[in-house]
């Protein structure tokens, strides 16, 4: 079932330009007063690093308070990028703000109507993204052996385990909160920077793309721990979750 | 309105026959209307372990095809007023039975009896399938081995997709997982699955351990449900089962290793 990559990419154009959407957090700025947007942020991205680690984000500044006006931009992307993630644009604001952020290199982003003013005045939230239709498949029951899954154009949720002989497949991302023990495919439509996210790797098969691994050739020490699967220079990498917030370079920045 | 239990497993041999037979004798001694059926077309096994062979007129395949009714076809229990059974056929084949006649007997059947227990064949093909299809719980009877396992949950994920109650996206199967032919010895020497094993794998509600027993073989020859035979250490693990099944608290027993025996005390084992 997994495509062989090479073969895929012998005989394939080398780009394409698509319009499409993706799913990024949003950072709502409530205040300029970058201190205590660093020491709050400092506190969420504690709670996930995995998660935070190289994401890129985008700065909202629909609910930014009155008096808040004057933003410091190169504080602003300063103290993100320590944080180790990786602001792209920001989203609302006036005139003065959009000319602010291009200064700085980050792009001003269409205006979502869909959330203007309707939300209460929160604190930081990097689930914001939530709030985005994601296309995402949420499954809550064990995947049996003999069971396909698949989540097209996002991401595939399991809240529970997967059996060995069940084969999970999404163009997205793949999160297992439970034992993976079968095939799970993620990016099964060329999406290299798709991941697979499991509790407990027991897996028959992991694959990122078409870029595949079998069970045979699981590193033993990846083996039955939590882990996050993605595809960098040319090969997969099994990274151990349960060692907190290492200090690993994908080599994005 | 009877509730329909389909006892399965995929693979063959594992004691779904010897469950089915335990468990309706079981829920007609405590005073439930049972009525099992033996969906095991072409092999016929049921009426022997119910003791009831020499008794069989009509059978399953008989009351599908309108060629006899189920008043007909039913044979009533010796040992119990409350339980009949509906023999299968050694004549035809699995293709004699159809979704809609098994669906026509099940719903006369509901009419009149508290539970319906459905002796499923071993395999995924139309006898199996069928045996599952209409049904409101499942007992998954597994070996704690392996492959036994492996097919177990296969079986799990076919009464999670092609069953009545999955296609008419109705409240979903009830599943409970009983582990049979279990042997305390075999685990501790590292040659079966534990109960524990067996629970991570499938992650399913365990409805009893059978200890692996002379007394399921004697009973089988003798024509009796094991259940009746109330001295063994099978027979009391099936009355666990089914007061368990009807909502009784009963911890569960015939897991632990005994250490104590006497053979045990004079070698130090
Ligand atoms: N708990 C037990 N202890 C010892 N022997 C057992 C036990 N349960 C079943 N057996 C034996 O295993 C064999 C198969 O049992 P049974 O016929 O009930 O299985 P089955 O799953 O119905 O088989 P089939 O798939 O062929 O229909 C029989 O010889 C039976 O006596
Ligand atoms: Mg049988």
């Amino acid at each position: 079932m997994p495509v062989n990559p090479r073969e895929q990419t012998a005989h394939s154009a080398v780009m394409e330009l698509k319009g499409g959407s993706i799913t990024l957090p949003v950072l709502k700025l409530l205040s300029s007063d970058m201190q205590r947007v660093q020491d709050q942020l400092k506190l969420k991205i504690h709670q996930a690093p995995a998660f935070f680690h190289n994401a890129h984000i985008v700065v909202d500044l629909h609910d930014l308070a009155a008096g808040h006006g004057d933003l410091d931009f190169p504080a602003l992307l300063g103290l993100l990028r320590n944080l180790t993630l990786i602001p792209i644009g920001i989203r609302g604001g006036n005139e003065q703000h959009h000319r602010a952020a291009q200064a700085v290199g980050l792009a001003v982003l269409a205006d979502g109507s869909y959330e203007a003013g309707t939300s209460p005045p929160a604190r930081l939230s990097p689930q914001g993204a939530a709030k985005a239709p994601a296309p995402s498949r949420l499954i809550d029951h064990p995947v049996r052996s003999g069971q396909r899954v698949y989540a097209a154009g996002g991401d595939l949720i399991i809240l529970s385990q997967v059996s060995p002989g069940a084969e999970i497949m999404a163009d997205g991302n793949i999160h297992i909160y439970g034992t993976l023990r079968g095939r799970a495919l993620a990016g099964v439509k060329g999406d290299q920077q798709s991941r697979i996210f499991c509790m407990d790797l027991q897996a028959e098969l992991v694959s990122i793309a078409g870029h595949y691994r079998i069970s045979e050739n699981l590193d033993d020490s990846a083996r039955g721990k939590p882990v996050q699967i993605y595809f960098l220079n040319d090969s997969l990498m099994i990274e151990d979750l349960s060692i907190p917030a290492r200090q690993t370079h994908h080599g994005r920045t | 309105m009877a509730r329909i239990i389909v006892v399965t497993s995929g693979k063959g041999g594992v004691g779904k026959t010897t469950t089915s037979a335990a468990i309706a004798m079981g829920l007609a001694k405590k005073g439930h209307r049972t009525a099992v059926i033996d969906f095991d077309v072409g092999l016929r096994n049921l009426d022997l372990i119910m003791g009831c062979e020499r008794r069989v007129v009509y059978d399953f395949v008989n009351v599908i095809n309108e060629e006899a009714s189920i008043n007909q076809a039913l044979i009533r229990d010796k040992r119990s007023e409350n339980l009949f059974i509906l023999p299968a056929s050694q004549t035809r084949d699995k293709d004699s039975l159809t979704k809609e006649g098994v669906g026509r007997v099940l719903g006369a059947l509901s009419e009149t009896f508290d539970y319906v227990v459905c002796d499923s064949p071993a395999g995924i093909e139309k006898g199996a399938t069928l045996a599952m299809y209409y049904a409101d719980d499942a007992i998954i009877v597994t070996n704690p081995e392996v492959s036994s396992v492996r097919d177990s949950d296969r079986m799990l994920g076919i009464l999670a997709s092609k069953s009545r109650r999955a296609e008419t996206a109705a409240e979903p199967i009830k599943e409970y997982l009983l582990l049979t032919r279990y042997s305390p010895e075999r685990v501790r020497l590292g040659e079966m699955l534990s109960v524990n094993d067996v629970q991570e794998i499938l992650s399913l509600h365990l409805l009893g351990v059978i200890p692996d027993s002379k007394a399921v073989l004697n009973a089988s020859n003798a024509g009796t449900p094991v259940i009746l035979d109330d001295k063994s250490d099978a027979g009391q693990a099936y009355a666990d089962v089914v007061a368990r099944y009807l909502g009784e608290e009963v911890p569960h027993r015939f897991i632990e290793f005994q250490k104590r025996t006497l053979f045990g005390r004079l070698f130090g084992g």
